[in-house]
């Protein structure tokens, strides 16, 4: 893989049991395969995208990577450490270096604590001394003047200024990799933009690698240097920004471009609109998981066998029966 | 002051404070405003059990005693057990409820049906049992009462824990690399809090009826004067047939008063946690 | 002809002590009978308050003034007995989340069968039976009707929440942001098919969101909404192409696009929304506009036609069409 690779992540599954409890000695457990063995890496200075639907798996990836859940499997390795397998202290002390933004602004921070309390806490947490200072100096980055922000309490700020707030809050230790799971989801338009445009230039201005997981594909293409499309708990395609906009190779992809509400009257161009619903990932279809609504399905060959990825062009992936040779 | 803010809405609320406040000011300087010592007993034949006069404005019992005395040194005790025991059973059932909640799993199956064992022992038998296992002391009751009245809050809390574990900004402090330690006292306890405060409140009413009941029973300490016991021996005098109403007439009335101040209080709370907790979410 | 004039509707709620807050503050507009309108605008604009307020299903400490007529009658003027009637019989609306506008102990045909017995007096079985043709038309399989809710996928609530809305062919629909939940596939669906229906039933459709890329594969016309104002109003192409409110020429372009994705920064609007509880005496966006001067000060600006069926509500735009001559 890439020499600077910062995050590979090799045969990643995140296989969540259905039957718990005392009942788990008496059945044979079935599984939710959410993550279903992908692999990817971003290097030092990257935005990497994962982009895909409601249960596509990739708010699940997102927390496995940063071992956030009890059932992951796999590999992955930060700066070549592999975090899996790290003990509790050593991986508390490689939480300082990489951070999570969430979606929800209205639920990421405790409203009991004021924004001087949040952003602080990162320091206590591991065992820094309080630094007005640098709790400042946070804020500032956030685009938060400290003066007006600090005393203030989670309910008296807007969505926008809440994920700031928690921006802020990643910062102050100083990270080098920060995954960011659907941050902008839950903002207005203006607010949005704002936000988008402090990512970049945080990462200008500290050099941060992200892992940008989202469902809106303006966004992506607005952010990241390569995206990766997920379909039911595999990455169905990967590339940079520019091979997938201009030639998108798996018919998923292409369907989900094609349907992206474009402001404007348009340029007339056909949108593929797939039928039916993504299935339950309980009851995954064999095969290719998208062959059922597949609009390029070629025959049982998609029924038979799950299509591993292959490089069409350079650092363009995917994982289409279409491609066999 | 938080307190004002409480009960500024609350005319009730307001009611039950002042009422309580006053309750409670008067088992603290009660030695000093009691007319007389309640265990001096009467010198003369019309001292016995006469109704209120202006020397004893809530009349006397059998043996001449005192009664308002009785009552005020009897407020004492019974607003002492009642807030030591629900405190036990405060800080006992919040431990084993976050505990529980936090932990799940195998923990928590456990706890709960330790729960369960103590739900399923009647009040009343677990109350004898200690008393006659260890005597009838203060302590004693405090402990039979604390140990019935932790479940309640154990229970509110586990499921308290269980629905502010899943928030997001706990998963936050765990991708900040949080100890466990650290999640449930800075952000669990925090949050589970104004719900157990608000419980507690019953729980201390609860525990005051407790007492009185278990004293009323005879299991409460002989040594004391509670309002339970002074309702004991006036039962055990007659005094209802007899007419003596002003014998166990006062002490119901003040526990029943007591117990009214606090359910004022405790709906006040409510009401006060409750639309905050709703302003919360607003436009942006 | 139209089929819906609001003239002058003023919302506002009274909070503690004397003060108020202006949700909506006196706004204008109609629409055409079958026609696709969208109300677009950012939170704690208005756009919700307003089609509440057409419903009348604002809470009790919120007060309207103004006129809404609908075909002629004026729904603020009805008594709540006669508006009971409108609701659903007359207007409609469309949730935005169906999780929480469906009922979850009652089957789905239950919930859409409802007011077909309520407004149209039809018995149970009819109802049902309609409602499970209802259920076929937006395209959920007839047998899914004896279904609950939580048996559905999130498409197939949204649909049968537009069953719903359709089950008494109201004349007046309202679509309350209905895809904002919804992956982006399944708006698609969703959007084809308010279009298919539209086009079949000539339904009058007012559709909100804070969503203008959305807006503008479905509509024909959009109103820009900003604070409690209407800032501007224009058929759809004319309000990409020639967009003439200073908020809207930013709106737009802070949308990011995939076409546009090479191209740059999004523009973003500095300061934020102004306080509702202040009273309204000058242009609300002034504080945030790179065109104010202190002319903009001077009131409230009106909406006026500043072009072609094209209205804005801008000092600086009104003239416009005698500068550059065209109409």
């Amino acid at each position: 893989m890439a020499q600077s690779s910062l995050i590979e992540v090799e045969d990643l599954r995140v296989y969540f049991p259905t039957i718990t409890g005392l009942a788990a000695y008496f059945r044979e457990q079935k599984y939710v395969r959410a993550v279903d063995e992908i692999s990817f890496s971003i290097s030092r200075g990257e935005i990497f995208s994962l982009v895909g639907e409601s249960g596509c798996g990739k708010t699940s990836t997102g927390l496995a990577t940063l071992k956030l859940l009890d059932e992951v499997e796999g590999s992955v390795r930060f700066d070549g450490v592999e975090i899996l397998e790290l003990n509790g202290a050593r991986m508390r002390k490689m939480r300082e270096r990489i951070q999570m933004i969430f979606q929800d602004p209205y639920e990421s921070l405790n409203p009991r604590m004021n924004v001087e309390q949040i952003v602080s806490e990162p320091l206590k947490i591991h065992g820094r001394d309080f630094d007005l200072g640098r709790i400042r100096t946070a804020l500032k980055e956030a685009n938060l003047a400290p003066d007006r922000f600090l005393e203030k309490y989670p309910y008296e700020l807007s969505g926008g200024e809440r994920q700031r707030v928690a921006i802020a809050a990643a910062l102050i230790l100083e990270p080098e990799f920060l995954v960011l799971d659907e941050p902008v989801s839950n903002l207005d338009v203006s607010i949005k933009a704002e936000v988008l445009n402090l990512f970049l230039d945080l990462k200008e201005e500290l050099g941060l690698t992200y892992l940008f997981i989202t469902h809106d594909l303006a966004d992506t293409f607005y952010l990241s240097d390569d995206i990766a499309v997920m379909y039911l708990g595999k990455i169905v395609e990967s590339g940079g920004k520019d091979m997938i906009k201009e030639n998108p190779l798996h018919p998923y992809t292409k369907a989900l471009l094609s349907v992206v509400p474009t402001p404007g009257t348009g340029d007339g161009e056909e949108k593929i609109i797939l039928e039916g619903d993504v299935p339950d990932p309980i009851d995954l279809p064999s095969g290719c998981r998208f062959n059922p609504r597949c609009p390029q399905k070629i025959g049982p060959i998609c029924e038979e066998k799950s299509p591993e990825p292959k490089e069409i062009e350079k650092g363009h992936l995917v994982a289409c029966h279409l491609y066999d040779d | 002051m938080v307190l004002i803010e409480v009960f500024k809405g609350s005319v009730f609320g307001k009611l039950g404070l002042i009422t309580l406040a006053f309750f409670v000011l008067v088992a603290l300087i009660g030695p000093y405003i009691a007319p007389y010592d309640p265990w001096k007993t009467g010198s003369s034949a019309d001292e016995i059990l006469s109704s209120p006069t202006f020397s004893h404005p809530l009349g006397t019992d059998e043996l001449g005693r005192d009664i308002l005395s009785q009552i005020i040194y009897g407020a004492r005790i019974s607003l002492l057990v009642g807030f030591a025991s629900a405190s036990i059973a405060m800080v006992v059932g919040t431990t084993i409820g976050v505990l529980a909640g936090y932990f799940g799993g195998k923990l928590d199956a456990l706890l709960m049906r330790v729960v369960d064992v103590f739900l399923s022992m009647p009040f009343l038998i677990l109350a004898i049992v200690v008393v006659a296992l260890l005597g009838r002391s203060l302590t004693n009751i405090m402990l039979a009462i604390g140990l019935t009245q932790w479940t309640r809050t154990a229970r509110i809390t586990r499921s308290q824990t269980l629905t502010v574990k899943e928030r997001v900004f706990v998963l936050r402090g765990r991708a900040l690399g949080a100890t466990h330690f650290y999640l449930m006292t800075r952000h669990i306890l925090p949050n589970v809090l104004p719900l157990v405060f608000a419980n507690t409140t019953l729980v201390i009413s609860l525990s005051i009826l407790s007492e009185a009941f278990l004293s009323f029973l005879g299991l409460g300490d002989p040594t004391k004067f509670s309002w339970g016991i002074t309702i004991r021996y006036a039962f055990q005098t007659g005094a209802a047939s007899m007419g003596a109403w002003w014998y166990f007439l006062p002490a119901g009335l003040c526990i029943m008063v007591v117990v009214l101040s606090f359910t004022f209080i405790s709906n006040a709370l409510d009401e006060y946690f409750n639309p905050k907790l709703r302003s919360k979410k607003r436009m942006i | 002809m139209n089929i819906l004039e609001v003239e002058g509707l003023r919302v506002s709620y009274s909070l503690d002590g004397d003060r108020h807050l202006q949700a909506v503050g006196g706004i204008d507009f109609r629409l055409g009978k079958g026609e696709i309108m969208g109300i677009a605008g950012e939170s704690g604009c208005g756009k919700t308050t307003t089609v509440n307020a057409i419903m009348r299903i604002l809470p009790p400490s919120a007060r309207s003034e103004g006129r809404i007529m609908l075909e002629g009658k004026d729904l603020l003027s009805l008594a709540e007995k006669e508006m009971r009637k409108v609701r659903w019989g007359e207007v409609s609306i469309i949730f935005q989340d169906a999780q929480e506008a469906l009922n979850p102990i009652q089957t789905v045909e239950r919930q859409i069968a409802e007011p077909l017995v309520v407004h149209r007096g039809l018995d149970k079985r009819e109802a049902v039976k309609r409602a499970r043709e209802l259920l076929e038309l937006v395209g959920v399989k007839a047998e899914r009707g004896s279904d609950y809710p939580h048996q559905l996928s999130g498409g197939m609530k949204q649909r049968g929440v537009i069953a719903m809305a359709l089950a008494c062919r109201a004349k007046l629909v309202i679509a309350d942001e209905p895809t904002t939940a919804l992956d982006v596939m399944v708006q698609a669906q969703i959007l084809n098919l308010l279009r298919d229906l539209q086009s079949e039933y000539s339904l009058s459709l007012i559709y909100i969101s804070h969503n203008l890329s959305v807006l503008s594969e479905l509509c024909e016309r959009i109103t820009i909404m900003y604070a409690g104002d209407i800032v501007e109003i224009a058929p759809t192409e004319e309000l990409f192409e020639r967009p003439q409110h200073p908020y809207t020429i930013k709106l737009l372009e802070a949308i990011p696009t995939i076409a546009g994705s090479s191209a740059g920064r999004l523009a973003t609007i500095p300061g934020s929304t102004p306080r509702l509880v202040d009273p309204e005496f000058e242009c609300r966006f002034y504080d945030r506009c790179s065109e104010g001067t202190p002319e903009c000060l001077e009131g409230v600006p009106p909406l006026v036609e500043v072009r072609s069926d094209h209205y804005a509500a801008c000092f600086k735009r009104e003239g416009i069409e005698e500068k550059d001559g065209s109409k």
